[in-house]
């Protein structure tokens, strides 16, 4: 069964609706114990193709394998071994946390249930507030009791999409910790985020906007493929010095980074040139690497202009 | 992907387990028929009576006594008020403080010993026709059989000679025209399809709105276990409300139960059915709770005005027919009244049983074809 190396191995992935391609020709490649980050702006289709991953949408185009499986004919057996975490709390608000459970575990044919929800319950730490409402827990609880209810058929694939969306900095590296402990037990992740700290503590990560794939690889690989230079900046009067400079040739984007401003560009060269007249007392410039984020926000940008 | 029992099972237990938390729905599935069994019940009466009346008699005479007594023998008036002339009588009837007037003419005992058939007028306020027509009915009985008694002896020949036939007019299944025995039968398929299609209608968009039908599509449910999984629960609540309902007519309304209550319990299944099955393709036609109830009152209304439970079936038009004859309350309320009111037997039942079959299979078919397993 197993005819490819990989935990998802897609190629040529689209999606229509109407007239307007929201997923195109897009290419995946994750291997098994791997955290694949998946990150884009708003919009850009990574939940659209997270749902065709698991069965939840068709694609208008595309083939390949998911768990070895053929990812558009088969998703029948794909989804007894997948587990979606939506993005908005999808589970019964007036069940109890362990009603839900229970129910998830039935609609995936558990033959040891109880023992399967129990356990689920102790890791959740949650078996004294099992008999709770789902709806009355909290944004952090609720989150963890999605993935808890994602994980109790234990799939060898978990999707997802925007696990961390509105649940506090403490909670979401709590989060975070499992999902490591998970892989190393042989569990693949596909995530999709808009937090950069989370992308960092990915495997690899592709970047997409507007449908297209524009980036992937490992961190490192993805900034070195942004093939920035960034200057920053800090020093007084940088909204003023950020309105000069940011008309000028070779500055592609000058983004604010709390006290200090980041001045980037592809062209080394051309850069430097242009902003080396500001380059005074007053403010203190060096030269840094390129993160993540300068380099999604030059990526953005970029499709910006050339699809939409 | 074949239809797998457990999974059923926990589609329905689900399904109880919502249905015991929401306890509006819950109230409405109970409060609706109970509602429904006060109203119709004991307030609507299509053959009403104690009608307010008021008496002109201009003509003071044994005659004219005479038939004021008659009118207020008759379970149908209620002589609340006496004229002293003819604007008066107008007044009260246009002001609605009586629905009936009866005038005595004058000269009326003069002309009736005369053999000249004298005019007794009955005005009525017929604004609303149903509410007089059956008093009206009453009175020209009246009028022949009490002045008859009072044209004794010599006047005898003034006795209005009998017709050259008889009339034998016998009303079967219902001889005292008792409006509940019809309403409060009829009103068990009234409050089926009421509650059991906004009651489905809202299961399956309630999914979808709170976003649930994503994780629920995620798993290996099939569109055939969530749909009959949702199903079943109902079918019991629709056995409660029938319960209710049988109860309530044999203790509260005394319908006769002439036929075989086991054969109607039995038949109920198919009407049960036919509801959730449009309360189903509903749903999957609706993208929001508000939207399934309004299409659940879309369906409702026609069904409540054209099945003939609130108006002769045979009284409306032939188009009226024709669209009545398609929804499923209309053969329900026939074999319901059949029957109860009948004794209908399985056989007299038959050719309103298929046209239901024939509903509930072309509504699954555009349910289940229409229920989307993916969410495009």
């Amino acid at each position: 069964m197993e005819n490819s190396a990989f935990a998802i191995d897609v190629r040529g992935v689209t999606k229509k609706f109407g007239a307007r391609t929201v997923v195109n020709n897009i290419a995946m490649q994750v291997r098994p114990g791997e955290i694949y980050g998946f990150l884009g702006p708003n919009g850009s289709g990574k939940t659209t193709f997270l749902r065709m991953l698991c069965g939840l949408l068709k694609p208008d185009a595309g083939d390949g394998h998911c768990l070895g499986l053929d990812f558009r004919r088969e998703s029948g057996e794909i989804k007894k071994r997948v587990g979606y975490m939506t993005q908005k709390f999808s589970f019964y608000e007036d069940l109890t946390i362990e009603e839900n459970l229970d129910f998830i575990a039935r609609l995936y044919l558990m033959p040891q249930r109880k023992a399967a929800v129990k356990q689920s319950l102790e890791r959740l730490g949650m078996t004294e507030r099992r008999q709770q409402p789902a709806g009355t827990l909290s944004g952090g609880w609720k989150q963890r009791l999605a993935l808890a209810a994602c994980l109790i058929h234990e799939p060898q694939l978990l999707l997802l999409d925007e696990p961390t969306a509105g649940v506090d900095p403490k909670a979401r590296r709590d989060f975070w910790e499992e999902i490591h402990k998970l892989a190393a037990e042989g569990l693949t992740f596909l995530i999709t985020t808009h937090y950069m700290d989370e992308a960092s503590r990915c495997n690899r990560l592709a970047y997409i906007a507007y449908g297209n794939l524009l980036a992937r690889g490992t961190v490192a690989e993805v900034v070195k493929a942004g093939g920035l230079t960034t200057w920053e900046v800090s020093g007084e009067n940088l909204a003023a010095l950020a309105d000069k400079i940011r008309k000028l040739p070779g500055v592609e984007q000058v983004v604010a980074f709390g006290t200090t401003l980041h001045v980037s560009g592809r062209d080394a060269e051309k850069l430097q040139a242009a902003v080396a007249p500001f380059m005074t007392e007053a403010q203190r410039w060096t030269k840094i690497d390129s993160g993540l984020e300068d380099v999604f926000i030059s990526l953005m940008e970029t499709a910006k202009d050339n699809f939409a | 992907m074949n239809f797998n029992l457990q999974r059923f099972v926990a589609i329905v237990l689900k399904e109880f387990i919502q249905m015991r938390r929401d306890r509006l729905t819950f109230g409405m599935m109970v409060g609706i028929p109970m509602l429904q069994l006060v109203l119709f019940g004991y307030a609507i009466n299509s053959n009403p009576k104690h009608l307010p009346t008021a008496v002109y008699a201009a003509d003071n005479s044994v005659f004219s006594r005479t038939i004021v007594w008659g009118l207020r023998n008759s379970s149908y008036f209620d002589l609340t008020r006496e004229a002293h002339g003819p604007e008066e009588i107008q007044n009260w009837l246009a002001e609605g403080k009586v629905q009936f007037a009866v005038t005595v003419p004058v000269d009326f005992s003069r002309k009736l010993l005369r053999g000249e058939k004298p005019d007794l007028l009955l005005e009525a306020d017929a604004t609303d026709p149903s509410a007089v027509g059956f008093a009206q009915a009453a009175v020209s009985q009246l009028a022949t059989t009490v002045i008859n008694r009072d044209l004794t002896g010599p006047l005898a020949r003034l006795q209005s000679s009998a017709p050259p036939f008889n009339l034998v007019s016998h009303q079967h299944y219902n001889p005292e025209s008792i409006s509940q025995y019809n309403i409060v039968p009829g009103l068990m398929g009234v409050m089926l399809t009421m509650t059991m299609i906004i009651i489905t209608g809202l299961a399956i968009t309630r999914e979808r709105e709170r976003g649930t039908m994503e994780n629920l599509l995620s798993t290996p449910v099939h569109p055939g276990e969530v749909i009959v999984g949702k199903i079943v629960p109902y079918i019991m609540v629709g056995y409660v409300q029938v319960a209710l309902v049988l109860l309530a007519a044999k203790f509260l309304f005394d319908v006769p139960f002439i036929g075989s209550v086991p054969l109607l319990v039995a038949l109920t299944f198919l009407f049960i059915v036919a509801n959730l099955a449009v309360g189903i393709t509903f749903s999957t036609i609706a993208k929001n709770q508000l939207q399934a109830v309004q299409m659940a009152f879309f369906f409702f209304l026609p069904s409540l005005l054209l099945s003939g439970y609130m108006f002769p079936f045979r009284g409306m038009p032939g188009w009226a027919q024709d669209l009545g004859e398609c929804l499923p309350l209309t053969h329900f309320l026939r074999v319901v009244r059949g029957i109860l009111l009948k004794g209908n037997g399985l056989a007299e039942c038959a050719p309103d049983l298929w046209p239901i079959a024939l509903f509930v299979v072309i509504m699954l078919a555009i349910g289940i074809k229409r229920y989307r397993q993916t969410l495009d």
